[in-house]
């Protein structure tokens, strides 16, 4: 970096004052003349065929435009779409997932059916004019049963396992022969739902004249979602224009292809007329992907000195009835960082994919990994608890040593920088470890139950290397020095929270000399932006900002020469020095990227044969992922008449190298801790054995409030990476990723005079009431 | 989300109100706060053909404290009870759990009456108003008659309020040694297991006791048992006090949900009817 003022300073989100003021423009506030509005008609049965479907009542409705189902898109006019899922798996079962069911509904929510009414109001009474007739077909929910055998989500299939992955290394057997300890233990990562504020919404709006295709959706992938509408509605991709607006909350749900963007473009295009679908919570709850749910059977091979030495496990992951796009990939994920932080050799695993009647999973903050970070981080407490030993002494002894990196896991991925200790120790010192565990024996005295929970995760992000990914893994950036001087930013990600507005612009600021108030930066238009991948798996910075700075360097180079030229310099003893050009170790001339774009547009005192214009477009190809870690500690009282948890510290020290701004990285932190924590005591969907989801509304699926989370302390080191020239990492997830097994070790920690091992979550305060009946061992009161 | 199609009328009085009810009989619902009702017509749960708001109706709205007795307005809104000082000194149970309730937007629109009437199993105040030993007024074309809350909440959002009656006024005795405690559903914050406790002490001890639970069965109750059991406890015996309130919900069919089941919520029931003597006996 040249020079730095911007890059590293708490300054306020640029994209915040129109958020809270209420200016921004989300998808809904997207006004066209002659918007007509969409509902769906949905499966009341998680697994049904359909036998009729009568819409005469439904059109009758002079305020219905148009009624559509399967069967009319599907022969009537041969919109055989089937959604995409992206995936590398050879034996991958890929059963047809039609954008309205045709003959059978296998879920709860399947859309049957769309009804274009002239307002949402009468949209929605019309849905309800429609006549489906079902005859139920058995469903099945359960992951194990349904891995089992009938009956099957796709009879076509004659199974209901979608695939199944062994992995090997080392020598597992011998390990576990060897071992002082053995430990098996089955943790059920419960299914939950994203539920961000602003459920899917979409408008899509045909010119018949032009032949454009443009659909607003609250989408983090507005490129991918345009070469899928594509090949889904066989039309050119250069005439579909896709828009994610201002998007409320991603959260991984939004990284998606789904039906409603489909059959609502098409709508469109069949009635030329604006067509609006924003989905109730109800439907949300319903149809958009859910993350987790997962068995994760686990056995842990140990010396007595606590080292860890071979780890067997089976992931059986839920997909749910049909693949949305990366469901199948979530599970691997999870078996890739099956290692943690830690360095054993030996592992045996199996992943399987199994379908059931229940909404699809797929990519909810952590995407696989939290599933990971879950489990080793419970069964390093748990090698602490059967061997008497201190949770942290376990982890300390089975870290990979900071000088070990890059370090390739027994899974086959390389650790790109690590100081797993260090943070660790600031962690424990901070919140003076040793003095709670003093605390909470005393506690324990009085019959009170303190608990701490430890969590030291890695996990990885940037996504990713193409060669690594389901699709392309780079991003891109164009950077546009304008004749006045102010700086376009054109980015391939598609922020919806993240704050790159905001950052991208710090360090545009601070590389090319300019006011930040200068830097505009635009994201999620496909008429606007170069083809970017969008934003999720924290790449956003990651891959799309060090694209930005390739952009950066090309522009520097460009300048340098213009430079060099009016001045009769060399450009090699030109150089950009506290955000200005001048000639090495000379400050009495200088140029501003500004007067260097004036010249590039005036174009008549340029080098010869330097092009016109000052601008660059640049992409970025990772060559590995990111690995950003951290420790999370947490500390709660667990009420000994109740089973009600409450928190009395959460603290935690991340490392997501070189920090842009650090209030948007700890506000990243805050979303995430909430999740993770929420998962661990709150979420959880639940459905009944037909399939029912009886967990739909938000009066029964709890998303915490404010009063229901604690107060965050944070702090960080700072372990840049070499992946990207910015030596930053993505953060994200990693909130999500290392709360929740915090504040579970805390709950279970607390729970340990009772002789509980593990509880599954979420920790809610009837199972912790019922595992506090047994007499507690070391003779504390009740 | 997105209700059904409705008409909508202003009531300007408590007559205009009785005389909309009568008109338009069962199609018509009353309106007040709106905070039960109308998300129950955006599920499609409810589909009233009229909704008659009765919220500008005047004189139905305030908190009025004379001679030992507390009389409290039908439209009154919950932050209105929760920022009371006269409740907070004469009716600390109420003032609870008007704070303890919904959020700002809700106790900013939500009133006392609106929410009694609605006979949530789950709600707050029918434990409160049951302990408060409270008097319902309800108005009706030919005049007007009370009913004490034990009479009033008969079961699931069921009532004693007649199809043509309106709730006006609840009223009851000052009850400066009362609280109430609330186990929140971590989504709904409705109850799970709320204890509502009115006590007379004397000498340290308590002479007599009310106790109401609400969020164990199809309606809130008088927990009889313990009322009688808590006769001569010290209000600070923790041992007394547990001993006393056990088998709370003793007799009534508890009812399970995604989160507590009958058996934990029964139990609960005595834990928070503990909790909530000794925050009663408590000087706030």
């Amino acid at each position: 970096m040249a020079f730095t003022t911007m890059v590293g300073a708490r300054i306020r989100r640029r994209e915040d004052p129109r958020l809270i003021t209420g200016r921004a423009t989300y998808v809904d506030d997207v006004r066209q003349v002659g918007t007509v509005y969409a509902a769906f008609v949905r499966s009341p049965y998680g697994h049904a065929k359909i036998t009729s479907i009568d819409t005469a009542q439904a059109k009758s409705d002079p305020h219905v435009l148009a009624v559509y189902t399967g069967e009319d898109l599907h022969h009537a006019h041969n919109l055989k779409a089937s959604l995409p899922v992206a995936h590398k798996m050879p034996d991958l079962k890929t059963p047809p997932h039609y954008v309205l069911a045709l003959d059978e509904a296998r879920v709860v929510g399947e859309a049957v059916a769309i009804v274009v009414a002239d307002s949402p109001y009468t949209a929605r009474d019309a849905a309800e004019k429609v006549v489906v007739e079902y005859e139920q077909l058995p469903a099945v929910v359960d992951i194990e049963k349904a891995a089992a055998g009938p009956p099957y989500v796709h009879e076509s299939l004659g199974t209901n396992v979608a695939f199944t992955m062994p992995f090997s290394a080392g020598d597992p057997d011998k390990a576990f022969a060897e071992a002082d300890v053995t430990i098996k233990q089955r943790i059920v990562n419960q299914r939950v739902a994203p539920v961000p504020i602003e459920p899917r919404s979409m408008v899509a709006s045909y010119d018949a004249g032009m032949q454009q295709l443009t659909l607003y959706s609250a989408t983090q992938i507005p490129h991918l979602l345009r070469t899928q509408l594509a090949i889904a509605l066989g039309l050119p991709e250069n005439k579909i224009r896709v828009i994610a607006p201002e998007v409320g909350g991603g959260f991984g749900a939004k990284l998606n292809v789904y039906a409603e963007e489909v059959v609502v473009s098409w709508v469109a295009m069949q009635l030329e007329r604006p067509v609006k679908y924003i989905e109730t919570r109800s439907e949300c709850f319903q149809a958009m992907i859910h993350g987790r749910d997962q068995i994760d059977d686990l056995e842990v091979a140990a010396k007595n000195d606590g080292t860890i030495t071979a780890l067997r496990l089976k992931i059986t992951a839920n997909m749910g009835a049909y693949h949305q796009l990366l469901t199948p990939v979530i599970p691997t994920l999870t078996m890739l960082m099956a290692h943690g932080c830690y360095k054993f050799e030996n592992i045996a695993a199996e992943v399987v994919g199994v379908f059931t009647n229940t909404m699809s999973t797929d990519a909810y903050r952590g995407a696989g990994r939290p599933e990971a970070t879950f489990f080793i981080e419970r069964a390093i407490d748990m090698v602490a608890q059967r061997l008497k030993l201190d949770p942290v002494d376990v982890r300390r002894k089975n870290f990979i040593a900071s000088s070990a990196f890059p370090h390739t896991t027994a899974t086959g991925l390389t650790y790109d920088s690590g100081d797993y200790e260090t943070t660790m120790d600031k962690a424990l010192a901070i919140i003076d470890y040793a003095g709670l565990r003093k605390q909470q024996e005393e506690l324990r005295k009085q019959g009170r139950y303190l608990g701490i929970g430890i969590s030291t995760y890695v996990e990885v992000c940037g996504m990713g290397p193409s060669a690594a990914m389901p699709a392309a893994g780079w991003d891109s950036a164009t950077i546009r020095v304008e004749p006045t001087g102010s700086i376009t930013v054109l980015t391939g990600v598609s922020p919806h929270g993240q704050g790159q507005e905001t950052t991208f612009a710090q360090i545009v600021a601070d590389e090319l000399g300019v006011p930040i108030d200068h830097v505009s930066v635009i994201h999620g238009d496909t008429d606007k932006v170069q083809y970017g991948v969008g934003t999720f798996g924290s790449r956003g910075t990651a891959v799309g900002g060090a694209a930005l700075k390739l952009a950066i360097d090309t522009i520097q180079a460009k300048a340098v020469k213009i430079a060099a030229h009016q001045w009769e310099a060399n450009p090699d003893d030109v150089e950009y020095r506290d955000g200005k050009m001048q000639v090495k170790g000379d400050p009495s001339k200088s140029m501003t990227t500004a007067e260097a774009g004036f010249l590039a547009f005036m174009g008549d005192k340029l080098p010869p044969g330097l092009e016109p214009g000052l601008d660059a477009t640049r992409r970025f190809e990772p060559p590995n992922f990111v690995f950003p870690f951290g420790t999370h500690i947490c500390v709660v009282e667990v009420d000994a008449q109740s089973g009600e948890v409450k928190f009395v510290k959460y603290l935690a020290v991340d490392d997501c190298g070189r920090l842009i701004n650090p209030m948007i990285a700890e506000g990243q932190i805050h979303g995430g801790i909430a999740q993770g924590l929420s998962q661990a005591l709150f979420e959880e969907v639940v459905y009944d054995g037909n399939g029912q989801l009886l967990t739909g509304t938000l009066m029964d699926y709890a998303i915490p409030h404010a009063e229901q989370v604690p107060h965050y302390e944070l702090d960080h080191t700072v372990t840049p990476t070499t992946v990207n020239p910015l030596g930053i990492k993505g953060i994200g997830e990693a909130g999500t990723i290392g709360s929740t097994p915090a504040v579970a070790n805390a709950v279970i920690d607390a729970l340990a005079p009772f002789g509980v091992v593990h509880i599954d979550m979420p920790l809610k305060p009837e199972k912790l009431w019922a595992a506090m009946q047994a007499v507690p061992s070391n003779g504390s009161v009740r | 989300m997105i209700p059904a199609a409705f008409d909508y009328v202003r009531a300007s009085s408590v007559d205009d109100a009785l005389r909309l009810l009568a008109e338009h009989g069962d199609d018509a619902k009353l309106l007040a706060g709106g905070h039960s009702l109308i998300p129950m017509m955006k599920l499609r749960l409810a589909a009233p053909a009229v909704l008659i708001d009765i919220a500008g109706i005047p004189q139905l709205d305030g908190i009025a404290a004379s001679g030992g007795r507390v009389t409290i307005g039908a439209l009154t809104k919950h932050a209105a009870l929760a920022a009371s000082d006269d409740l907070r000194k004469h009716a600390p149970a109420l003032w609870d759990a008007a704070n303890d309730l919904g959020d700002p937007q809700v106790r900013n629109r939500g009133t006392i009456g609106g929410a009694s009437a609605h006979g949530d199993p789950s709600a707050d105040y029918p434990a409160v108003l049951q302990a408060l030993d409270a008097t319902f007024t309800l108005a009706g074309k030919g005049g007007t008659r009370e009913i004490r809350a034990a009479e009033f909440f008969l079961g699931m959002f069921e009532t004693a309020l007649g199809a043509n009656e309106l709730l006006t006024r609840i009223a009851f005795d000052a009850a400066p040694n009362s609280a109430y405690v609330k186990f929140h559903h971590p989504a709904s914050h409705y109850a799970v297991v709320g204890a509502a406790v009115v006590l007379t002490l004397s000498g340290g001890t308590i002479a007599a006791a009310r106790v109401a639970i609400t969020g164990i069965g199809d309606a809130a109750f008088r927990a009889g048992g313990v009322e009688s059991a808590l006769q001569g406890v010290n209000p600070n015996d923790a041992v007394a006090v547990k001993a006393a309130t056990a088998g709370a919900a003793r007799g009534v069919q508890a009812r399970a949900d995604t989160f507590a089941s009958a058996s934990y919520r029964a139990a609960m029931a005595d834990v928070f009817a503990a909790r909530a003597v000794a925050k009663a006996a408590s000087a706030r």
